[in-house]
């Protein structure tokens, strides 16, 4: 079978990107692979373990239950595009504070899918905080430290200190 | 863990997505949210020739109020537009209680509700959902349309009434009569995952406060959704009470015959739909008195 080759136009953390990509390129090797954004990780590949979480327009998705030509004509947002030339976004200096990381791999599927929840829920609850990170897998930390960070990141972003 | 090659073809519209189905068959899928349809393309154990891209044809989306007091869904209305709808979880309470049960935020911004009913994963809530509230699907196909009822839809494991040339294109669900109340409950091993046993019930009161109906929908427990509403009987035209609830809770274990699987064996999943199906009602009469 020939290869189905479609041309797409998104951006990426604000950048634009024009790319010739076959049909069955998953969004996140395309952003990977193609873009060579490797901060995105990639678990399991059956949308279980959220290690592979980006925004859409905003919002958390999957980037293993997409395809790259899905994405053309959209916004999207990755863990590379958290910090900036003043230092790491308050998030991720939470998360290095509170030592929400141990081998790392779930980390930037849990930065952007807590980057959009702050971002809704700037004052959450502990409780709120676990139901949002239900979806990220992290076999190291067993959580906690990471539910501190969010909580205290929550906080800094509201004007308090961390 | 890669899909296989396929064609991929965005629809235009809703005509042109059901001339390529038309053209294609069961060669061709729908993809909607993508949900379910990439893992199991992801595994290979999907491998369509071509894929009709459907996340660009805005009318299928959205929801709308129809006459008969009835809310219609497009089939491509997202999970999390529909957990953002106040008017629509009040007109249709069982959502507000099974929404949060369906995976993760990251899903629910993806998933859609024909996508979900489409798929027919037995352990899945909103089929629960479509039998006890009695869901009327719409399915349209290059060459007409027609409806079917949520009893009718589901024949058997991932398996629905759709033909090969059809699309679900919108949902009609019955929004909540007066005098009525209703509850969704789970047991999943962890949260968002699928559901072990999943029950859905409404009771609606008469004027004087007996059972006039009683719905009760089941997942996980076949390979279709159960609509156990059969073995709600001891309550019909009674007073609610704890005799008749344990009464239907044992037809309800009667009727149905789970599998069993890793997590659970069959006798406790049995165990658990009765014991479940007396929360939910018992939620649901509750209900009741606080919408008076």
């Amino acid at each position: 079978m020939q290869s189905d080759l479609h041309e797409i136009a998104l951006s990426v953390n604000g950048k634009s990107y024009r790319r010739v990509v076959e049909s069955r390129m998953l969004l996140s090797d395309f952003l990977r692979h193609e873009l060579m954004l490797a901060g995105t990780h990639v678990g399991c590949e059956h949308g279980v373990c959220g290690a592979c979480t980006i925004l859409l327009n905003g919002a958390p998705v999957r980037s293993c239950l997409m395809l790259a030509v899905q994405a053309d004509g959209h916004e999207l947002a990755t863990v590379e595009g958290l910090a900036n030339d003043t230092g790491l976004h308050p998030i991720q200096q939470a998360m290095h504070e509170h030592h929400g990381l141990q081998c790392g791999y779930c980390t930037p599927g849990i930065l952007m899918t807590m980057t959009a929840f702050l971002k809704e829920n700037p004052a959450p609850s502990e409780a709120e905080v676990r139901e949002a990170l239900s979806g990220n897998l992290c076999r190291c930390t067993g959580y906690q430290n990471i539910v501190d960070a969010m909580l205290a990141a929550a906080k800094a972003m509201r004007g308090g200190a961390l | 863990m890669k899909p296989a090659p396929f064609k991929y073809v965005k629809a235009s519209s809703i005509t042109h997505a059901l001339s390529l189905k038309a053209e294609h068959g069961d060669d061709a899928r729908f993809l909607a949210g993508g949900q379910s349809l990439i893992p199991a393309m992801n595994f290979r154990l999907a491998r369509p020739a071509v894929l009709i891209d459907i996340n660009g044809l805005s009318d299928l989306a959205g929801c709308a109020e129809v006459e008969g007091g009835k809310v219609r869904l497009g089939a491509l209305t997202r999970y999390c537009a529909l957990e953002r709808d106040g008017d629509f979880l009040k007109s249709c309470p069982l959502f507000a209680d099974a929404l949060p049960h369906i995976a993760h935020p990251q899903v629910r911004n993806r998933g859609t509700i024909g996508g979900n009913l489409s798929h027919a994963d037995p352990a899945s809530e909103l089929p629960a959902l479509a039998v006890a509230m009695q869901a009327r699907m719409h399915l349209k196909s290059a060459t007409g349309e027609r409806e079917v009822d949520a009893s009718d839809f589901f024949v058997g494991l991932l398996t629905t009434d759709v033909q090969p040339d059809e699309m679900l294109v919108d949902i009609t669900w019955p929004v909540q009569k007066p005098r009525s109340g209703a509850c969704f409950v789970e047991v999943a091993r962890r949260r968002g995952d699928f559901a072990l046993v999943g029950v859905a019930a409404i009771v609606t009161h008469d004027a004087e406060g007996r059972c006039s109906e009683v719905r009760l929908g089941l997942c996980g427990v076949g390979e279709t959704p159960v609509d156990a509403s059969g073995a709600a009987s001891p309550l019909m035209g009674e007073k609610f009470g704890d005799k008749a609830v344990e009464a239907v809770a044992v037809g309800v274990r009667r009727m149905i015959e789970p599998a069993g699987n890793v997590h659970a064996t069959p006798d406790y999943q049995r165990h658990v739909a009765g014991v479940l199906t007396g929360r939910a009602l018992r939620a649901a009469d509750r209900r009741i008195a606080h919408a008076v």
